[in-house]
């Protein structure tokens, strides 16, 4: 029995730990945002920002208060309600499903196990997918309140595109669950710690990766789908829908669309992170502060070279158009997803018999 | 009035969507009114005239010399090419002998505004279909060439170097080598381009069977230029019509028979090597000489012999306040420009103005072929087609 000394601690260390991940997240997508223009602006042999702050740290902030400082417009037959409802929906979403990633060991403090996680759900990888899936109605919602046309075919592209993804998301990551037989993040990650060796030499690190290539492929490309980047951002596709969904949207309520979008990408990065390259797993040495420290900065490592990558692809590549979308989604990942599940369950019946 | 299209019965489920004249890929001010079915374009009309200047008007209150200037910002991404078209058709009218190193200096400069220009198309109708980078590397070296024009204009745009008879004055020492190191780069930077699109999955997705057009419909609409010898008719202004010493240049004519939007694409892409070496020509072959015609009542005098000779002056004083007084007469003079054929229809009372200039602007052309690309497809695929038969609306809605 936890006796209310204890519940009370709890609760202190849990509140601490939602204060400082919601802080590290809303600065992690700020400055995300200014990597990003950084980053594509030298491939595109410019400089990206560079007057706010040294170059450009301070934009981000700047970005903020432009947004807070915008007049907020809302179409004359706008619904009210819904569309006041859609960029919270957006906001909540893309935030919740930050809870059940674990981001590294645990530690003691006072005789206390403190993980670094804010909650360890034994289901935690349904409950993202759960929460994510919830963000489509943001976009629909937001399609559709704004009763003008180009946000309601963004809308509807939105909706086929991130359900088709969806499937093919969730069936990239069934290999891995069949491999790990757990759905609690912390579990599937713990799995992948140490080293495969072949006559007592270290080759590779146990990371899903390795034993689910074809599953990754499936999960990313499904992933860049989910968050609508490109060569799959048609929901939002400038050149031909204007903005997309949320081509009525202005001053924070807009922020908050493209705030959620960036939420979104550190989230399916996260997970990939967990999923196929073994969440925190890296080299650990020094005193126990640095063996505390040191996962959650091979976590940040592996979240970041997802993110870069991202920026990477939108530097390269075009969009794709919308029929071409759903064909890929549905003739090519789903099958490619379906047939990685059967490999690896034969194979494990194999290895089991 | 707006343009409009009316639902048709039975049709209600339709919906009718304006497209621009604010859209981001409907490059400047085109209006587009599209009746979708789901995503399926049923129907298109385009509207112009949101951008109209009254240019044609302005040139008969304006004189043969002060027209130059309204030509640059009519195709406002080729102003060399329609310098050039006036001022022929200027001096067919005047029966104007021009020096050859006049013609060799804007057979150089007009290749490098084909090239500029289609660098142009290139990075919009590349961001139009997602590719964000190529238009940035398209922009880059388009400022070299802008570069160059501004070194032997001072403006790096609105050019006006072109005038009748010749040229405005002597382009500086030391220009030809920053052509030189233009195209030394180039070449390089056309396989960049390339190396991101040509054989893009992605790209060749979104442009391969896009926007078809046979030939035979590209001539009856009245499509010219590279949108034309996209659908396999090689037929260029400067092989059937040469002018300004292009018979004196080897160069091919890029064409591709498919008629599609990659075709278009392959055909522009070619014709910015194939200019590159014609600049290469002219560069080498760039004969010694005066850059004006020997006709004092219609050139302007050099500064120096206006302080020693009366006659210079006289003349200098008579083209600018009243202008020159060509013979009565009309001409139609064409030009190959990036777009297509560029016409000038100049009629002369003998004045010093034009008593009516009519522009054969090809932009006005091409733009007809778009609905019979777009029927038919999606919306996405209107971005590409418009894109890819490159129009410039100042030059539309003259």
């Amino acid at each position: 029995m936890a006796t209310s000394s204890d519940l009370g601690f709890f609760l202190l260390v849990t509140i601490v730990k939602v204060a400082i991940i919601l802080w590290v997240l809303l600065t992690a997508i700020a400055y995300l945002t200014w990597l990003e223009r950084k980053v594509i602006g030298h491939i595109q042999s410019r400089w990206g920002p560079y007057l706010v702050g040294p170059h450009g740290l301070l934009q981000p902030l700047a970005d903020g208060v432009k947004f807070l400082f915008k007049e907020d417009i809302m179409p004359a037959d706008a619904d009210r309600l819904v569309y006041w409802l859609a960029p919270f929906i957006a906001m909540v979403t893309a935030f919740l499903s930050i809870a059940v990633i674990p981001f590294g060991e645990s530690f003691e403090l006072r005789g206390h196990v403190i993980p670094l996680q804010i909650t360890d759900l034994n289901v935690g990888l349904l409950f993202v997918f759960a929460v994510t899936s919830l963000g489509v109605y943001s976009i629909v919602l937001a399609g559709w309140a704004s009763n003008s046309k180009y946000p309601l075919f963004g809308g509807l592209r939105s909706s086929a595109q991130m359900i088709s993804y969806e499937l093919a998301l969730g069936l990239g990551v069934v290999g891995v669950l069949m491999i790990s037989g757990t759905l609690s993040l912390r579990g599937i990650a713990a799995s992948q710690l140490g080293f495969w060796r072949l006559g007592g030499i270290l080759i590779l690190p146990r990371w899903n990766i390795f034993l689910q290539p074809v599953g990754f492929l499936v999960y990313f490309m499904a992933a860049i789908a989910e968050t609508n980047r490109v060569p799959f951002d048609l929901p939002e596709g400038e050149t031909e829908l204007v903005a997309g969904f949320h081509t009525e949207y202005s001053s924070f309520k807009f922020a908050m669309f493209f705030m959620s979008e960036y939420a979104n990408m550190v989230t399916v990065s996260c997970l990939a992170t967990l999923l196929f390259f073994g969440g925190w797993s890296g080299p650990v040495f020094g005193p126990g502060w640095l063996r505390v420290l040191l996962p959650v900065f091979w976590f940040c490592l592996k979240v970041f070279c997802f993110l870069f990558f991202y920026i990477w692809v939108r530097g390269t590549l075009p969009r794709f158009r919308y029929d071409q979308l759903m064909a890929f989604g549905w003739k090519f990942l789903l099958p490619l997803g379906l047939a990685n599940i059967l490999v690896t369950s034969f194979v494990l019946a194999w290895i089991h018999s | 009035m707006p343009l409009t299209l009316e639902k048709v019965p039975g049709h209600e489920e339709r919906v009718i969507l304006s497209m621009g004249p604010q859209h981001p890929s409907t490059h400047g001010v085109l209006r587009l009114v599209l009746e979708l079915d789901g995503e399926t374009v049923v129907r298109a009309l385009y509207d112009i005239g949101y951008l109209h200047t009254g240019f044609e008007k302005s040139f008969e209150r304006l004189t043969y010399s002060q027209d130059i200037t309204l030509t640059d910002r009519m195709d406002y991404l080729a102003p060399l090419s329609n310098n050039l078209g006036f001022c022929l058709a200027v001096e067919k009218l005047l029966d104007l002998e021009i020096p050859p190193k006049a013609q060799w200096v804007r057979v150089l400069l007009t290749e490098l505004t084909r090239i500029a220009s289609h660098l142009v198309w290139l990075g919009t109708h590349a961001l139009d279909i997602g590719a964000m980078s190529v238009f940035l590397y398209c922009f880059r070296e388009r400022e070299e060439i802008l570069k160059i024009f501004e070194m032997v204009s001072g403006q790096r745009m609105m050019t006006s170097y072109f005038r009748i008879g010749g040229l405005a004055l002597e382009p500086p020492i030391g220009w030809l080598k920053r052509v030189e190191k233009f195209v030394k780069i180039f070449p390089d930077r056309i396989d960049e381009y390339e190396d991101l699109l040509t054989r893009n999955p992605i790209w060749l997705k979104r442009t391969q069977g896009v926007g078809v057009i046979s030939g035979d419909d590209a001539v009856a609409l009245g499509v010219s230029g590279p949108s034309l010898r996209g659908s396999g008719v090689a037929w260029d202004v400067r092989k059937s019509h040469p002018y300004s010493s292009y018979d004196r240049f080897q160069f091919e004519i890029p064409t591709r028979p498919e008629g599609d939007v990659y075709a278009r694409y392959l055909v522009r892409i070619g014709e910015m090597r194939e200019s590159l070496k014609i600049v290469r020509q002219a560069m080498e072959g760039m004969p010694e000489g005066p850059v004006k015609a020997n006709a004092p009542h219609i050139v302007l005098p050099e500064r120096d012999s206006m302080k020693t000779s009366i006659e210079a002056l006289i003349y200098h004083f008579k083209i600018v306040t009243e202008g020159f007084h060509p013979p009565v007469g009309e001409v139609y003079h064409c030009v190959e420009s990036p777009r297509g054929e560029l016409g000038f229809y100049v009629v002369s009372d003998g004045s010093p103005r034009p008593m009516r200039c009519h522009v054969r602007a090809p932009s006005f052309a091409n733009l007809q072929a778009l609905p019979k690309m777009i029927e038919g497809r999606l919306i996405a695929d209107v971005v590409a087609c418009i894109g890819s038969i490159d129009v410039v609306l100042g030059e539309i809605d003259r």
